[in-house]
C-alpha cells in the first residue's frame, strides 16, 4: 500500500480533530479511490481517531466504500420526477448492459453503479451521471453509446 | 480601480467599485448568456464554446460577450441562450445553431424565430413574453442566469454586497432581526419557521463563538431550487449568511452541500475565495467590526443529514443521526455553540428583504405566508423547470399557465409536494391558494418546493410504494417505529402493487402510519407515512382496483401488466423487436410476431415503438 498520498493529505489537513473525519475520508477515498483498511488503521494511528468510530462513519454514508471502486461511477436517479418518467427501465438498462446490480462494480474494474436519491436534474428526467457528467431525456437504448465513452 | 486581490476598505470604495464595473460593461453592446449549469447535461458547454470560436473569427469578440451562467428557468428547452440587451431566449441551441444566431441577431438584431418558444401559433421572442414567465415573480431568482456565478464583479455589478455595506454601516444587529422578523420570511426548508424568530433565539443566547449553517444538502427527490441558486447566484447566499451572521453574533459559517451537486460546490468555493480575497470575508469586513469566514463541506450521501441535528453529527464527524431538541442549534448546536441554520432560498431572500424593507416583502404573498416561493417543476409537465410565484398562487396557475399543462394533454391527477415528506395533492385543489398552512390541511406539506406533477400514467399505488421504500432506505435506523414501521408498510404496499392486497390492507396502513408518525423523533419518521396516507385518502379507488379486480389503472404495477401482439393488427414490420431489450418478440418477416411471455420485462418499448397500435396492454 502506498502510504505517501495519506500522509500528505494528513499533512494538507493538519491538525485533524474527529470533526475533521468525513472530509478527510472524502480526500483519502478522491486519491485511493476507496478506503483501504491498511491506511484507516495508520491513520487512526497518526491522528488518534478510533478505527471503530470510522468504521461506523464509514458504513452510515452511501458515498464511502472499503472495497475497491471502478475506474467510473454511474449513478442512475431513483427520484419521483425520473420514476414517474420511467427511470426504472433506464437503471434495469444499466443493471443489464455491465450484468451487475445496485451498489456492485463489475470484474473489470471499469464501473461501479449506483443508484441515488435525486441528482437535481429532474427537468431532464430520467437522468444519470457518470462521473461529473450528467445525461439526461435517457432511454434504456442509449445507455450502451453513453457508457462507450467511458474506458 | 479595486484590482482582482485588494481588500474593498469601506463601502464608497465598493459602491465606486461597482459604478467602474458598470462602465466597463456599456464597451461591449451585447451578451451571449448560455446556461453553462443544469443545461450542461444537454450539452450547454459545446454551445457556449462555438460562441466564442465563432465571435472571434466574425471579429465581434471585443463588442459582443460570451457569459456561461446559471439557470434560467425553462429547463424544458435546455440548452438555453439568452441574448441581451434584446431579451431573445432561444432553446434548445445547438452548435450548428450559432453562425445563424450571429447573423440574425447579433448583427441584423432579428430574432431567430425557429429557436423561439410559441405561444397560442405567435412565435415568443422576447423572455418576458413567454407565458412560462408572464404570470411568475422573479425576485429571488432575478439575478440567476444574467450573472456569470464565476465572477464576483458580475455579482457586484448587479449591486450584490451593497444592502451588505449598508447594513455593516447603518444598521444594529437588533435592527437587522426586527426587519427580518417585520418581513414575515419564514424558512424555505420545510418546517416554515420564522427566521427572524430563529434569528432572535440565537441571538440571545451568550457565546463567543456562533455558527450560521447554509442548509444545502437538498436531498427531497424532485427538487432542484437550491442547486439552482448556488450554482447560479453563489454571492447572494453568501451575503444573506453574512448578514445572518452579523445579526446573531457569528464568526464563522458552513455552507453543507450535497456530493451529488459537483457544479454547486464548484461555484459555492470560487464564489468564498473571491469574497476572501476583496475583503468581504474575513477580518474587518468592509472597515466594520464584524468579522466572518465561511467553509464549504460536503455531505457524504445520507438524505438525513438534511435534518438540523443530523447535519451538525454529521459536520462534527460522526453518523448522521437526528438528536432530541431541546436543545435547539439555536441553544447547542455545532460543536456545542449557538447555531443558526437556514435553507439556501431563506438566506437568498434575505438581502432583498434588507434593500427593499420590510414592507416591500410582505406586500407579496398571503396572510400567513409572505413573499415568492420557488418550485421545482418537473415530471408530467411541458414547462419543466424553476417557477417562482408569490405565495398564494394556485397549482392552477403554476401546471397549466405557467407550465403549459400535461404532454398530450392528459388529465391531470395529481401533484406530489414536498417530497418524501409530502403528500399528493389531487385535481380537485387545483384553485386553491397555496402557501405554509393550506398545504398542510391537505395531508401534504409545502417542503422545499420540489412539484411533481402525476398524470392518468402514474399509479398512485406505485407512488406509495416508491416513497415508503425511499423512507425505509433513508431511515437512520434509531427509532424502531421508523425503521421497522416503514419496513411493514413498505411489505404491504409491494403485496398490493402485486395484486396480492387485502382490502383490510388500507386500515392498516392508516393505522401502521398514525403510530410511525406518533412515535418517531425526527421529521423524517413524523412525515414519513405522508405518502401513503395522502394517497389512502385521495386515491382509494385506485388501491381498490389493484386488491379487489387486481388490475393497475394506470398500467405501471408490472406484476398486473399483460403485453401481446394482435395478430390481425401486426404488419411483421419487426420495429418491436428491434427495441425489445430482452429479444422477447419472434417472428418472421411481414408475418404477425409474438411475446414470449417468459422472457418479457414488461418495460413497455415494444408498444411504443409500434406505429400500428398492435401490442395490446392489459
Ligand atoms: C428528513 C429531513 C430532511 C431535510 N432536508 C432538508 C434539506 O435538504 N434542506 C433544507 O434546507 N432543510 C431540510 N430539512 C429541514 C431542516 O431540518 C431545517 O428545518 C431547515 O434547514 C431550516 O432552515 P429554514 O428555517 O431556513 O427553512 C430537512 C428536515 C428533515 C426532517
Ligand atoms: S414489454 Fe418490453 S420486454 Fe416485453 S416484449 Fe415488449 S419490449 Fe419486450
Ligand atoms: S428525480 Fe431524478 S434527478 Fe431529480
Amino acid at each position: 500500500m502506498d502510504w505517501a498520498p495519506a500522509q500528505r493529505i494528513l499533512q494538507q489537513m493538519s491538525p485533524v480533530g474527529e470533526s475533521d473525519l468525513i472530509p478527510l475520508l472524502q480526500n483519502l477515498q478522491d486519491t485511493y479511490g476507496y478506503l483501504p483498511a491498511e491506511v484507516l488503521t495508520e491513520v487512526s494511528r497518526q491522528t488518534g481517531i478510533p478505527t471503530s468510530r470510522m468504521y461506523g462513519v464509514i458504513t452510515f454514508y452511501a458515498q464511502f466504500s472499503m472495497k475497491p471502486r471502478g475506474r467510473h461511477t454511474i449513478r442512475c436517479c431513483r427520484g419521483t420526477a425520473c420514476h414517474v418518467r420511467g427511470g426504472q427501465s433506464v437503471a434495469d438498462a444499466v443493471g443489464r448492459v455491465l450484468g451487475i446490480a445496485d451498489g456492485e462494480t463489475t470484474q473489470d474494474g471499469r464501473f461501479t453503479f449506483e443508484t441515488v436519491a435525486c441528482l437535481g436534474t429532474c427537468f431532464l428526467a430520467p437522468v444519470m451521471m457518470v462521473d461529473n457528467d450528467y445525461f439526461g431525456l435517457l432511454r434504456p437504448e442509449k445507455v450502451n453509446s453513453i457508457l462507450d465513452a467511458y474506458p | 480601480m479595486i484590482s482582482p486581490n485588494t481588500p474593498i476598505p469601506n463601502a464608497a470604495a465598493l459602491k465606486a467599485w461597482r459604478a467602474e464595473l458598470v462602465e466597463t460593461r456599456k464597451r461591449t453592446r451585447g451578451r451571449v448568456l448560455v446556461c453553462a449549469t443544469g443545461c450542461r447535461a444537454l450539452g450547454a458547454l459545446d454551445v457556449s464554446k462555438a460562441f466564442r470560436d465563432k465571435l472571434a473569427s466574425a471579429g465581434l469578440s471585443q463588442e459582443i460577450d460570451v457569459v456561461e451562467t446559471g439557470c434560467h428557468g425553462l429547463c424544458a428547452r435546455a440548452p438555453l441562450v439568452l441574448i441581451e440587451p434584446q431579451d431573445f431566449l432561444y432553446g434548445p441551441v445547438a452548435p450548428a445553431d450559432v453562425d445563424e444566431i450571429i447573423e440574425v441577431t447579433l448583427r441584423g438584431g432579428k430574432p431567430v424565430t425557429r429557436l423561439c418558444g410559441k405561444a397560442d401559433g405567435q412565435t415568443t421572442a422576447v423572455l418576458r413574453e413567454e407565458p412560462f414567465y408572464r404570470a411568475q415573480k422573479r425576485d429571488v431568482y432575478r439575478l440567476c442566469g444574467r450573472v456569470d456565478p464565476k465572477r464576483i464583479e458580475d455579482a457586484v455589478a448587479y449591486g450584490t454586497y451593497e444592502t451588505l455595506a449598508k447594513v455593516l454601516t447603518s444598521r444594529t444587529p437588533e435592527q437587522v432581526i426586527s426587519e427580518v422578523t417585520a418581513s414575515g420570511l419564514r424558512g424555505r426548508g420545510g418546517a416554515g419557521f420564522p427566521t427572524g424568530r430563529k434569528w432572535a433565539l440565537c441571538r440571545d443566547v451568550a457565546g463567543d463563538r456562533k455558527y450560521v449553517i447554509c442548509n444545502a444538502d437538498e436531498g427531497d427527490p424532485g427538487a432542484f431550487m437550491d442547486r439552482a441558486l448556488l450554482e447560479g447566484v453563489p454571492h447572494q447566499i453568501l451575503e444573506g449568511m453574512l448578514m445572518a451572521g452579523y445579526a446573531i453574533g457569528a464568526t464563522n459559517g458552513v455552507v453543507y452541500v450535497r456530493a451529488e451537486y459537483p457544479i454547486a460546490v464548484e461555484h459555492a468555493k470560487i464564489a468564498v475565495e473571491q469574497a476572501r480575497a476583496h475583503g468581504l470575508l474575513g477580518r474587518n469586513i468592509l472597515g466594520s467590526k464584524f468579522s466572518f469566514e465561511i467553509d464549504i463541506r460536503m455531505g457524504a450521501g445520507a438524505f438525513i443529514c438534511g435534518e438540523e441535528t443530523a447535519l451538525i453529527a454529521s459536520l462534527e464527524g460522526r453518523r448522521g443521526m437526528p438528536r432530541p431538541r431541546p436543545p435547539f442549534p439555536a441553544q447547542r448546536g455545532l460543536l456545542g455553540c449557538p447555531t443558526t441554520i437556514n435553507n439556501v432560498e431563506t438566506l437568498a431572500n434575505v438581502p432583498l428583504i434588507l434593500r427593499d424593507g420590510a414592507a416591500a416583502f410582505s406586500a407579496v404573498g398571503t396572510a400567513g405566508s409572505k413573499g415568492t416561493k420557488v418550485f421545482a417543476l418537473a415530471g408530467k409537465v411541458r414547462n419543466t423547470g424553476l417557477v417562482e410565484v408569490p405565495l398564494g398562487a394556485t397549482l392552477r396557475q403554476i401546471v397549466f399557465d405557467i407550465g403549459g399543462g400535461i404532454p398530450g394533454d392528459r388529465p391531470f391527477k395529481a401533484a406530489q409536494m414536498g417530497g418524501p415528506s409530502g403528500g399528493c395533492v389531487p385535481a380537485q385543489y387545483l384553485d386553491l391558494p397555496i402557501d405554509y398552512d393550506s398545504v398542510k390541511q391537505l395531508g401534504a406539506i409545502m417542503g422545499s418546493g420540489g412539484l411533481v406533477v402525476m398524470d392518468s400514467s402514474t399509479c398512485m399505488v406505485d407512488i406509495a410504494r416508491f416513497f415508503t421504500d425511499f423512507v425505509h432506505k433513508e431511515s437512520c435506523g434509531k427509532c424502531v417505529p421508523c425503521r421497522v414501521g416503514t419496513k411493514q408498510m413498505l411489505d404491504i404496499l409491494v403485496r398490493i402493487t402485486k395484486g396480492e392486497g387485502r382490502m383490510e390492507d388500507l386500515e392498516k396502513i392508516v393505522s401502521l402510519g398514525e403510530m410511525i408518525r406518533a412515535s418517531s423523533l425526527c421529521g423524517l419518521g413524523q412525515t414519513a407515512a405522508n405518502p401513503s396516507l395522502s394517497t389512502v385518502r385521495h386515491f382509494r379507488d385506485e388501491y381498490e382496483a389493484h386488491i379487489r379486480d387486481h388490475r393497475c389503472p394506470a398500467g405501471v404495477c408490472r406484476a398486473l401488466l399483460k403485453y401481446t401482439i394482435l395478430a390481425d393488427a401486426c404488419t411483421g414490420c419487426h420495429a418491436c423487436a428491434k427495441k425489445c431489450p430482452v429479444a422477447a418478440i419472434v417472428g418472421k418477416a411481414k408475418k404477425p410476431h409474438e411475446i414470449i411471455q417468459a422472457k418479457c420485462i414488461k418495460c413497455g418499448a415494444c408498444r411504443e415503438a409500434c406505429k400500428f397500435d398492435a401490442v395490446r396492454l392489459e
